[in-house]
């Protein structure tokens, strides 16, 4: 029957799917500038797959205890990471923007969370 | 020399020492309870021993002044976009007229952090919530903007964010779809400051808001609230707000 | 023991049945464009504000949530208090609850102000809130009207058809007691407190949802001609006038409350007399067009198919006129933070709240009659659940 084959063709085509995925030179790698001298609260491999999580942790102890630290806060991050030119970690050049682009993650925090530092004119106690 | 030195020291030194002592002994309760109520450390939560309040001075309040209005509004990145149907407000000066009497007062009306607040009940996520210091806040994490938490108020203290919104202050997040409401500057009161809208009234000479801690007290608000009446608004829904009013 | 009905699939040509779908899929399409511009821009580009916090969508939402839980009522008839006469509609009565409560449920998710945390939505759950159990109480009605469902087509099941059938009508009177109690135990606001909404609720969920039950089944035998028998038709029109009635007594009931006792004689007033648009929405929508004309026309001894019709429709738009009195009117009405006083300021305290509906809050709405409608169309043509003739006698319940 026409339709078994037509069946066959497209379970090929699904299965030879995977060879898309060596197409990545069309996708800009992710561009991290780090203009801030020192390093990071945690290892970079640590923060590269733990950092949802360690957001989430930290954001219900802020919010739901008042427990206002600084090694996992966002603001911190963001008080570091942002560009200097733009002054901003989204944009093509923002530091949490260009890797969630490459890795096709929506990022939902800046939302609602600012995504430039305080100005140093504000006073942050 | 020596049997003088001693003879001195020991006069001197026993005032001295039962100075210090008597000092210490009349001074160390009030430092304990400042302890508690203020210098809370960043890592520490927040304690059930403190109950925030608020004590707002109506007669103290000018109609048509609105420095508090202003102040939060400014401390919370809150924009007016010319919509005020639907642009959020956090505080507002309500203009009351006596039905029976005449007598017409200003009165600054945010969310009263009721003790057994509607909106946490009826939260479906659990987004609204009463913080351990009695702080009621929106967990923008969790909610999902609903709205039944504004149906539920009844001092219609919450509104929704309808538009995106840019250029948050980054103490305070607020984003598009969630509903918000007075946090009592809870960014500011956990690093022992006091909320934008009282520090503006003191700053303008107005004193006519106090904060503080009801659970101790030592504090201002507490030592007035036991001596001077004051009422809660809607007393009569049992909410048991902290925010409590003069002169009404 | 032998049964004379036979059940049957929706028949007739395909391409009639695929007009029908094709028909459906344009307010479906509408509505689901309208809830993708409402979740991008925000609800800015809704007629809600800060005063008007609920809209179309959940007048439309809570309307079919509430016909839902009524809609159940004659498969209850058939299957709990043993009146057979009923037990032919009993699947449709089932299936017109599933698919009325599927579409209401939708609406209220999609008119979230983050439609995107809808997981976070049904996985954290405060235990206090009402809102929250509704949940828990929806999802299990569908689950005991599926088991229900299940049991009825099921031939082997057919003998436990009657403990099914209890725990739905048993879950289904929680349902619309915590429907009615969601506007009830609103204290703050004057023109809800009042533990009357629970079985107000049920009167009117029993009304709506059987005349929207009685136009699918006339709808159904007209589409291919299966006779229903006058003695049925009869039994459905008292049915339904006994719930009218009902649902005005309860409506009576509770706005002559509200006027009477003192404290609440402002919102009362309000309601009946001062209200403009929602004054004359519940005379003429839900006590005229919804109450008053249509029992007129079924309490008659002898009513033509077209009357019942008539009246079904009536029925339905006077639940919407019903719905949009309580959920706009409702929140028009301002809080009185201070009794005995009058208030101004900048957030609109003390005057009442104007609103517009704008044309995504009402595409959205239609959107979601539109998918109920679809799940009943869809599931009528894959699953027999009519009998071909509803003019015979019917034997004991088996």
């Amino acid at each position: 029957m026409p339709l078994r084959g037509l069946l066959r063709l497209f379970a090929c085509l699904a299965l030879a799917l995977p060879a898309l995925a060596f197409a990545a030179e069309r996708t800009p790698k992710p561009i991290i500038i780090i203009d801030k001298p020192g390093r990071c609260v945690e290892a970079t491999e640590t923060m590269r797959r733990e950092h949802p999580d360690l957001l989430k942790h930290q954001r219900d102890l802020t919010v739901h205890e008042g427990i206002r630290t600084h090694k996992h806060s966002l603001k911190e991050c963001v008080q570091c990471h942002a560009n200097a030119n733009t002054g901003s970690v989204l944009g093509e050049k923002g530091f949490c923007q260009s890797c969630h682009d490459y890795a096709g993650v929506k990022l939902d925090c800046f939302g609602c969370h600012a995504s430039k530092p305080k100005l140093a004119g504000g006073a942050k106690p | 020399m020596s049997a003088d030195a001693n003879e001195a020291l020991s006069r001197r030194g026993f005032l001295a020492i039962s100075a210090a002592t008597l000092g210490g002994v009349m001074l160390a309760p009030g430092i304990r309870l400042i302890e508690i109520a203020g210098a809370r450390a960043p890592e520490q939560a927040a304690s059930k021993q403190v109950r925030w309040g608020l004590l707002i001075d109506t007669n103290k309040c000018a109609t048509g002044c609105d420095d508090c209005v202003k102040a939060c509004a400014t401390e919370n990145g809150i924009k007016q976009s010319g919509h005020p149907r639907t642009d959020p407000q956090w505080i507002r000066k309500i203009e009351l007229k006596d039905l029976r009497s005449g007598r017409t007062h200003s009165v600054p009306v945010m969310c009263q952090h009721c003790e057994h607040p509607p909106c946490v009940d009826v939260c479906p996520t659990g987004a609204s919530f009463k913080r351990a210091d009695g702080i009621v806040l929106v967990d923008r994490h969790t909610c999902i903007g609903c709205r039944y938490c504004i149906m539920a108020c009844p001092y219609k203290a919450r509104s929704i964010v309808f538009q995106d919104v840019t250029e948050q202050n980054p103490d305070v997040p607020r984003g598009k779809g969630c509903v918000e409401g007075c946090t009592l500057c809870v960014h500011r009161i956990d690093r022992d400051r006091q909320p934008a809208c009282v520090e503006a009234c003191a700053k303008a000479g107005h004193n006519a808001m106090i904060f503080g801690d009801l659970n101790d007290a030592q504090s201002e608000i507490a030592q007035r609230v036991a001596k001077y009446a004051s009422t809660q608004i809607r007393a009569d829904l049992k909410l048991n707000p902290g925010v409590r009013y003069q002169g009404l | 023991m032998a049964e004379s009905c036979v059940y049957r699939e929706l028949g007739g040509a395909s391409t009639r049945y695929w007009g029908l779908l094709a028909l459906l899929a344009v307010p479906l399409a509408l509505g689901a464009a309208a809830y993708f511009y409402i979740e991008h821009y925000g609800h800015i580009v809704t007629g809600m504000d800060n005063q008007i916090v609920w809209g179309m969508p959940h007048v439309f939402a809570v309307f079919l949530i509430v016909a839902a839980t009524g809609a159940l009522n004659v498969a209850m008839a058939a299957s709990v208090f043993g009146k057979a006469a009923y037990k032919p509609v009993a699947p449709l009565s089932a299936l017109v609850s599933v698919a009325l409560l599927a579409g209401g449920l939708a609406l209220l998710m999609l008119d979230l102000g983050r439609s995107d945390r809808m997981i976070v939505a049904m996985t954290h759950l405060n235990a206090k809130s009402i809102f929250a159990l509704r949940v828990v109480l929806y999802n299990g009605f569908l689950a005991t009207v599926a088991v229900y469902f299940w049991f009825m087509l099921e031939r082997r099941m057919n003998p436990y058809i009657k403990a099914a059938a209890i725990l739905a009508f048993l879950w289904q009177l929680v349902l619309v007691t915590g429907t009615g109690l969601m506007f009830g135990f609103m204290v703050a606001r004057a023109a809800y407190d009042s533990v009357l909404y629970a079985p107000m609720f049920i009167a009117f969920s029993s009304a709506y949802g059987t005349a929207i039950l009685i136009l699918i089944l006339l709808a159904v035998c007209a589409w291919e001609e299966r006779p229903i028998s006058g003695e049925l038709m009869r039994r459905l029109k008292n049915l339904l006038g006994i719930f009218v009635g009902a649902s005005l007594y309860f409506a009576a009931l509770f706005h002559f409350s509200k006027y009477y006792v003192a404290r609440s004689h402002d919102v009362g007033q309000f309601l009946l007399f001062d209200g403009g648009v929602y004054t004359a929405l519940f005379w003429l929508g839900q006590v005229a067009i919804g109450g008053i004309v249509p029992l007129a026309l079924l309490l008659r001894s002898q009513v033509s198919r077209a009357a019942v019709a008539a009246a079904c429709v009536l029925v339905v738009l006077g639940g919407l006129a019903q719905m949009y009195v309580t959920l706009i009117g409702g929140q028009a009405y301002p809080q009185i933070l201070f009794p005995g006083m009058v208030e101004a300021s900048s957030f609109f305290d003390g005057e009442i709240h104007p609103y517009t509906p704008s044309v995504p809050e009402v595409l959205l709405g239609i959107g979601g009659i539109a998918l109920a409608a679809a799940i009943i169309a869809v599931a009528l043509r894959a699953l027999a659940l009519l009998p071909e003739r509803l003019d015979q006698a019917v034997g004991p319940q088996a």
